[in-house]
């Protein structure tokens, strides 16, 4: 129908004005918090985005992930810059020495703006239809162990980045804790409003994300939405002011952060040793073992994404609660 | 199109009517409480509507139920959310509007 | 030009509206804000890329590596803004200094 092309490129047309409009404004905004605000928005508006190019997967990893989870880490730094600043950031960046002088920033747009058009250029010489590598997912998907595709890229036929991109996600927190300790006792007792939402919400949170795992095999979902919905959890947790008990800090945390990567590399160590091909799942048992992997990661993905929220290392500290 | 996608694209457009007068609020009110205030009401009605909306779309029983569950957490979290807003504005020392 | 070529586009311009705030901001975390939509756009192109394949679903490798992309970003982010932090409580601001001040 004519009308609902119309209709469609209305939409899309609004949306990536809008996406290119809201990337401006956040990047060009004086006030610090405004210009966060506006990213988080951004985040959300990408999410739609990718509904709209049939990536439902991506969707839900980018709403709670790249929208939610990056928008908490932003504004918590902002909260602990202001502190350290004293409440600089909150006054637009008006003075003389902040605005841009034109011969500061005319090369790079000029050089910027010959780059993006060699890049349209490079973008619209492309086959208009390429299959790309949908032909051997398509054709391999039985012997993969599950029917969602994404999750058989991830977990089957690419499962070698996803254990990389496990181990990068350690290694990140390694460095967050490697440059200072946070203490773990409570530092304010949160309000009502604030403490039952974090006891309504924080079971539910555990049971979507156990149902977003499982209904990954056969529908969107996964491990990294499901550990990002534990994040969430666990970003709640922290805000309503709770604090594990000082004798889980020890080794329990640290085993529950490498559970995922190491099962991962036991499992990619069993299956070398026995069928001489690293991480080759045999047809038979790869339903099984892509849960398994997929639990483990879904925890350590969670703890390690509330972890990053935390900002140090924990350590028992003077008083606690 | 069938009657229930009557009343479907009747409730989705009703719902979205909500959403913008909402925005208009947020855009056009004067102080931060009368901006919650547009912002919650309407968005929760609004939201409401495109779910009763979506949901005569639905397959099944099943799908309606989750998009009712849906609109519950938002109601949860959207008036909580606003509650600490305020809170934490009135710490702030942020004035109520007066005419 | 159809919807997947026209979200590539998009995607590269916010490629380059990232590149140009990372370049002409000195302050910190407007670098790191930057930096981030910067991967979106890439993220973009990733997936507007592979939704090329007419009637049929679109492409999953794509998509399997942009979710990876994502997550690794946020723990690039992460990572960034403690650093950041620290820098900040050392020299007491989160700019880099200007050319000829220092």
């Amino acid at each position: 129908m004519e009308a609902l092309t119309l209709l469609e490129w209305g939409f899309d047309g609004l949306l990536g004005l809008g996406l290119l409009w809201l990337a401006w404004r956040a990047l060009t905004c004086p006030e610090l918090f405004k210009a966060i605000v506006l990213f988080i928005a951004f985040g959300l508006l990408m999410a739609l985005a990718w509904v709209r190019l049939d990536a439902p997967d991506v969707a839900l990893a980018e709403a709670a992930i790249g929208a939610g989870l990056t928008g908490a880490l932003l504004l918590a730094a902002f909260a602990k810059l202001s502190l350290v600043t004293g409440h600089e950031e909150l006054k637009p960046a008006r003075s003389e020495k902040n605005r841009i002088r034109f011969q500061h920033y005319w090369m790079p747009a000029t050089t910027l703006l010959l780059v993006t058009a060699g890049l349209f250029y490079v973008i619209l010489s492309l086959p208009p239809y390429a299959a790309g590598l949908s032909v051997e997912v398509a054709s391999n998907l039985d012997t993969s162990g599950v029917s969602n595709p994404v999750t058989a890229v991830l977990l089957n036929f690419r499962g070698y980045d996803t254990l990389l991109e496990m181990v990068v996600l350690l290694l990140a927190l390694l460095g967050v804790w490697s440059l200072g300790d946070t203490t773990i006792h409570r530092e304010a007792a949160p309000g009502l409003v604030l403490d039952t939402l974090a006891r309504v919400l924080v079971p539910l949170l555990i049971l979507v994300a156990a149902y977003l795992l499982w209904v990954g095999a056969h529908a969107p979902g996964g491990a990294f939405q499901a550990g990002a919905v534990l994040g969430a959890a666990g970003v709640l947790l922290l805000l309503s002011s709770w604090r594990p008990h000082a004798d889980l800090i020890a080794w329990p945390l640290r085993l529950m952060l490498v559970l995922g990567p190491a099962i991962f590399v036991i499992m990619a160590v069993l299956l070398y040793l026995t069928k001489g091909q690293l991480l080759e799942f045999p047809p038979a048992q790869a339903g099984i073992l892509i849960l398994i992997l997929e639990a483990v990661a879904t925890v350590s993905i969670g703890i390690t994404l509330a972890a990053l929220f935390l900002g140090g290392r924990p350590r028992r500290g003077k008083g606690q609660a | 199109m069938t009657l229930i996608d009557y009343l479907s694209a009747a409730l989705l457009i009703a719902g979205a009517i909500f959403f913008l007068a909402g925005t208009l609020g947020l855009l056009r009110f004067p102080d931060v409480y009368t901006r919650l205030h547009a912002l919650t009401k309407a968005d929760n009605v609004g939201l409401g509507l495109i779910m009763a909306g979506l949901s005569f779309q639905a397959e099944s029983w099943a799908v309606a139920g989750k998009l009712l569950l849906i609109w519950l957490l938002v109601l949860l979290a959207g008036a909580s959310v606003a509650h600490l807003v305020a809170r934490g504005a009135l710490k702030r020392g942020i004035r109520i509007w007066k005419r | 030009m159809s919807a997947p070529f026209f979200y590539a586009l998009v995607g590269i311009g916010l490629f380059s509206l990232g590149l140009y705030g990372l370049i002409v901001h000195a302050h910190l975390l407007r670098k790191i804000l930057a930096l981030n939509i910067m991967g979106s756009g890439i993220f973009l192109v990733l997936v507007a890329l592979a939704k090329r394949t007419g009637e049929a679903p679109p492409d999953a490798v794509p998509h399997a590596m942009v979710i990876t992309g994502v997550v690794v970003a946020v723990s690039a982010t992460a990572l960034a803004l403690t650093l950041m932090l620290k820098l900040t409580a050392e020299t007491g601001r989160a700019e880099l200094p200007e050319k000829g001040r220092e």
